[in-house]
Parts: C-alpha cells; structure tokens; sequence
C-alpha cells in the first residue's frame, strides 16, 4: 500500500519510516488502548464490579469472550507467518496448540513451573514438532502441502490418546491443566487468565511486526510470491521454510498453553479438531492474509459472529420449536460458511485490505467515496 | 581483455538437454572482466538456457561452469549469489506483493547478519543494519530514478518500471557480475534508452562486469564489447561486434540461406 500521508507529514530518519507508529499520537492511542483493555480485568480484581453487580454475567461473558479472542490471535499470527507470508499452508494449527496445552501442563504439574516458564517451554517444544511436520515442504507444495500438515491434525491427537497413557490421559482424553500462579496470585479465570493471554498477545504482536518490517518477514515473503528468485537472489529455501514452520507452531503452542490454562484442561476431549484449524484458516482469510491487522481482525470479527449466531440461533429456536435441535446445532457452522464465501467472493484480501482502503479514502475526502 | 587468461566466468563444454530435446551443445566461451558481453541469437536458440544455467537455475549434464573459483553447476542455487553473481529474468520475477524498497532490501538478505531471533527483536542489532543497508538501497534508488515507487507494490507498477525495479534488485546484491535477461524486451524506444544507459553506467561507474542477452541488434551491437551467437543450441560465432556483422554463419542464421 503506498502509504497516502497528510500534507506535510514527512518521515525525517530511516528510524521513523521504519516504525509503525511513526507519530507520536499514534504511539498514544495504541498504548493508550493497550493500557485500557488491560485494566478490564481489574475491575473485578480490584472489587470495582462483583456478583452483586446486576451487570456482572454481562461483564464475565465479555470477559471470556476477550480472553478467547486474544490467544486465538496468538494461533493466528502463527498461522499468518506460515500461510499469509511464507505461502505454506497447513491444516495442523489446532493439533499444535494440543502439543503446547500439553507441554505447559506437564511442565506445570510435574515440574512446577510458574506460567512464565512454561509459556516459552511450549513455545519451543511446539517449534519442534512443527519442524517435524515441516520437513516435507521441501518437496510438496499448494495442496499436496496441505495434505502433508493434514498428517499432524491426526497423528497428534491420536498420540496423545495411545501414548504414555499416564501423563497423557489415555482414553480419557484430557488431563488436568493446574491454575497458574505468579507471586502467590491465582490465575483461576477467563477474566485473570485475561491478564496473561493479554500481554502475551501484546509480545507476539511485537515480535510480529518486527518480523515483517526486517530480513526474516522479507525471506519469508520472497519465498511466497518468487521461490524461484528467492533461491538465486541467495534464500535459502528450505531453511526458510522450515523457520516458518517453527515459527507457526510456537504460535500454536503458547494460544494452547493459554487455552489449555483457561479451561483447566487439555486434550482431545476439549475440541482440537481439524474443524478448528480449519476454521482458523477462514479467519485469516476474512482478517486478512500476510497483514498484521489480519489475525486481529479475523479473530474478533469470527468469534463476535460465532457468539451472535449462538444467540440468534436460539431466539429462531425458540420461535420454531419442533426444529430447535437442528437450529442449535447446525446453525452456527452455517453462518461462519456463509461469511466465509461471501468474503471469498468479495473481498478475498480480507477486512484488513477493506481497512486500508478505508484509510486511503479518508485521507482524500471529499474526493474519494 | 587485456588479461585474457583469467575469465571472470568461463563456459566449457555446456552441455544440457530435456529428455530427447537437446537445448546446448558443447558451449564453451567466457566472460572477461569488465567486459559487456552479449548473447544473441534467433528466437529458442537457448539463450536464457545457457543463462539459466550460468545463473544456477539449471543444471546442465556435461560440462562446467567456473566463476569465483566454483562450479556454478554444482554450487547450491541459494549459495551462488553470495559468490557475487545476479540475474535479471525474461518474464519479471519480482516479489509482487512486496513494495519497491522492499523488494530491493530483500535482495541484500546475503549481506546482512542478523539472525532470526534479532530481526524479530528488532531494536539493536537489527535496526542498527536494517538502517545501513537502507543507506545502500536508496543509493540505487537515487540512481535509478524510482524515489517516486519507493512505497509502491510493484505487483502494480507498469511494465517499463518493474523491469527497472528487478533491475534495481540485482544491482542490491553488489554484484560482480550481472546476468540481464532481455532486459530491453517490450519497451518503447525512450524506456530502451534509459534502460542502456543504466546499463552502461552499472558496468563503467561501478565496474560490473556484464552478461547481455538481447535482440535490438542495434542496441546490442553499440553497448557490447564481445558477442556469443547461439543457434539452435549451438556456438555459431563469437567476437567483437565488427565480426559478428560480418560473419556469415550469423548472417545466415538470421536471415537464411541463400539456396
């Protein structure tokens, strides 16, 4: 996007042309809002709202609303690098966050680990086996690809069922994820959990976008649009390649030790299906492919829908009762389908793309609709 | 020319065929430094083959390829342009969805040292080298004259300017040698201009030895110091202009035999 910049707004150091918040009430508002949307869960903590408060089932649904959207975010970014800058795509993103519930847990539970520590262990635990799973990008590409991550959707789950059945929950299917702590302080809910998915998402953000804007977030572009050029122009293919792979299973790894945390569990009992990385792929293609608004904008548009077309479903429900249980359970996935080919076909380069345009619009009012 | 024993790059005995389909037939020839050689021919004779496989793209089944002291043949693709060689291609092979500066930044990946966990740290190090390198970009920029793209997707850009931007990005490699694959290709005669002097002023003020593959005879025939002629995969001719002019093996190849 050639950047449309108010008269007179002229970058003055390769400093400031390199930053994204290159005016200073840029730097405000984003910390301003960063700060802001930290403070919510203190609300609660602080006893500013509690169960007296006639709004406060209002405030705790929102409250587990935002904490799932921020470590869907964090997959999301994961699967951004892979899919939306290096050009690989994969169908294991949900089988990742399993490996890294896993990992935090396990750390959490045997080794007592505070959530500091487990966080990052996910993350390079995780990194690991996506390695693994990345090896065959070497050779197969597009949709042979897909077919090859698809491996991971299934071999992962199904390990985690008939392996060190002790550790893993076996049959059951899950195994207790401990409540973190740190200082003595218990994270015991979505609206604690918040905190820590919160500013976790606040890093990956950084680490993101410092990606995009240096030699690693270049090599990884330059292998999606030219592969060819890329190699002569001194890329190294596979390396690169597997790099992003790493990178997207970290990602994963530290959205399912958050998640894994929030819900107390982990495992195949708690919906790591292909569905969901499935429907990951949808979101980053309604936020927005190889943008850095995409994830934040798939995430929340996907997951606001989802909780809308949950109340809708049931208000129709209710209003046809000899068709509530189909209503209830196939009303939802309908909805997110019917978006998601809406934005296939109207705006394939997602909300992000919509934004920028707005944006450019905005600056040259009135002569641009 | 002077030192006519040590090529910067030398051919021998190229030999490269897709299945039955014989491409090259025992090419030999070699480049000097600082020289602008050329490579002519009529239309799949082989030339961006014979390019291809100098640039490492193919790998030809007989014969070597020495520049920097290495067979290019058997060097990594991804190793060869840190030996300090780039091309340009035929059909625009730049990264469409990134802009100009990014594109040309993207093509100083081999000179800068930052390893991955630094770049996504960014402060320090990598903002350090990031700005360095930037200082170099816009150094071919200025030259170029594209300060106007700089933040343009050059997925966007009109042809002319992309070939210039792809121009651009090999010239960000800093190499010794440069590979221009029709660089001139569909370009009206101004464009055409432009682009030979760029050419010419890449090969005298930053002494880049250069390898031209081009059909404006004209062009070719006053910006060339030395010309190989191909046809049908095979070496017809090669020396200066004067020769290549007058010989009648190109002559022939060109415009036919006379029964």
């Amino acid at each position: 996007m050639a950047a449309l910049r108010p008269a007179g707004d002229y970058d003055e150091s390769y400093i400031r042309d390199m930053s994204f918040l290159r005016r200073p009430w840029m730097n405000w508002f984003t910390w301003g809002v960063v700060l802001i949307v930290l403070l919510l869960p203190f609300l609660e903590i602080w006893g500013l709202i509690s169960s007296a408060n006639p709004s406060y089932a209002r405030y705790t649904w929102w409250m587990n609303i935002l904490n799932r959207i921020a470590y869907t975010i964090v997959a999301l970014q994961g699967l951004n690098i892979l899919t939306g800058l290096t050009g690989q795509i994969s169908l294991g993103q949900a089988a990742f966050m399993l490996v890294g519930g896993y990992i935090s847990a396990l750390a959490m539970t045997y080794w007592g680990l505070p959530i500091i520590l487990t966080i990052p262990l996910a993350a390079v635990g995780t990194g690991a086996i996506g390695l693994l799973f990345g090896l065959p990008s070497l050779r197969v590409k597009g949709f042979y690809l897909a077919m090859a991550t698809l491996a991971a959707q299934f071999i992962i789950p199904w390990l985690s069922r008939n392996l060190w059945k002790d550790y893993l929950g076996g049959t059951n299917g899950s195994i207790v994820a401990p409540v973190p702590t740190i200082f003595g302080y218990e994270f015991s809910g979505s609206t604690n959990m918040f905190i820590i998915s919160f500013i976790t998402l606040v890093i990956t953000s950084v680490l993101f976008n410092n990606m995009i804007r240096t030699k690693l977030g270049r090599a990884f572009v330059s292998v999606r649009d030219n592969d060819l050029a890329a190699e002569l122009l001194g890329v190294n293919l596979f390396s690169y390649k597997l790099k992003a792979f790493y990178l997207a299973a970290a990602f994963a790894g530290i959205a399912g030790a958050l998640r894994a945390h929030t819900e107390r569990g982990i495992g195949t009992e708690f919906n790591y299906t292909l569905d969901i990385s499935v429907l990951f792929l949808g979101m980053l293609v309604i936020g927005g492919m190889g943008t850095n608004l995409g994830p934040f904008l798939g995430a929340i548009f996907v997951i606001l829908l989802d909780e809308g077309a949950i109340i809708l479903g049931e208000t129709i429900a209710h209003a046809f009762p000899d068709q509530a249980g189909a209503l209830q359970t196939s009303f939802r996935p309908i909805v997110f389908g019917v978006t998601l080919i809406i934005f296939l076909i109207f705006e394939p380069r997602g909300l992000a793309h919509r934004w920028y345009l707005f944006k450019a619009a905005w600056r040259l009012r009135p002569f641009a609709r | 020319m002077e030192n006519i024993n040590n090529p910067i790059l030398s051919v021998e005995g190229v030999e490269l065929s897709f299945g039955a389909n014989r491409v090259l037939k025992n090419i030999s020839f070699d480049v000097q430094p600082g020289e602008i050689r050329a490579i002519i021919g009529p239309n799949g004779a082989g030339k961006t083959s014979m390019l291809n496989c100098m640039s490492g793209f193919y790998r030809p089944q007989k014969g070597q390829i020495m520049f920097a002291g290495q067979d290019v043949t058997k060097t990594p693709p991804h190793n060869i342009a840190s030996l300090g060689m780039a091309r340009t291609f035929q059909n625009i092979a730049l990264y469409t969805g990134l802009s100009t500066l990014d594109n040309l930044m993207a093509a100083r990946h081999i000179h800068m040292k930052q390893r991955s966990l630094a770049s996504m740290l960014y402060w320090g190090t990598a903002q350090r080298e990031e700005i360095e390198h930037r200082e170099f970009v816009e150094e071919i920029i200025d030259f170029l004259e594209i300060e106007q793209i700089r933040k343009a997707v050059v997925g966007a850009l009109p042809y002319g300017l992309r070939k210039r931007v792809e121009l651009g990005r090999a010239l960000a490699l800093e190499p010794d040698l440069l590979l221009l694959d029709e660089p001139m290709a569909g370009m009206n005669a101004e464009e055409k201009e432009d682009m030979a002097r760029f050419v010419l002023d890449i090969h005298e003020r930053r002494g880049v030895t250069v390898v031209l593959i081009e059909h404006d005879m004209g062009l070719v025939m006053d910006i060339s110091d030395r010309i190989v002629v191909i046809d049908f995969g095979e070496k017809i001719a090669d020396g200066s202009p004067e020769e290549i002019k007058n010989d009648e093996k190109v002559i022939a190849a060109y415009l036919g035999q006379e029964e």
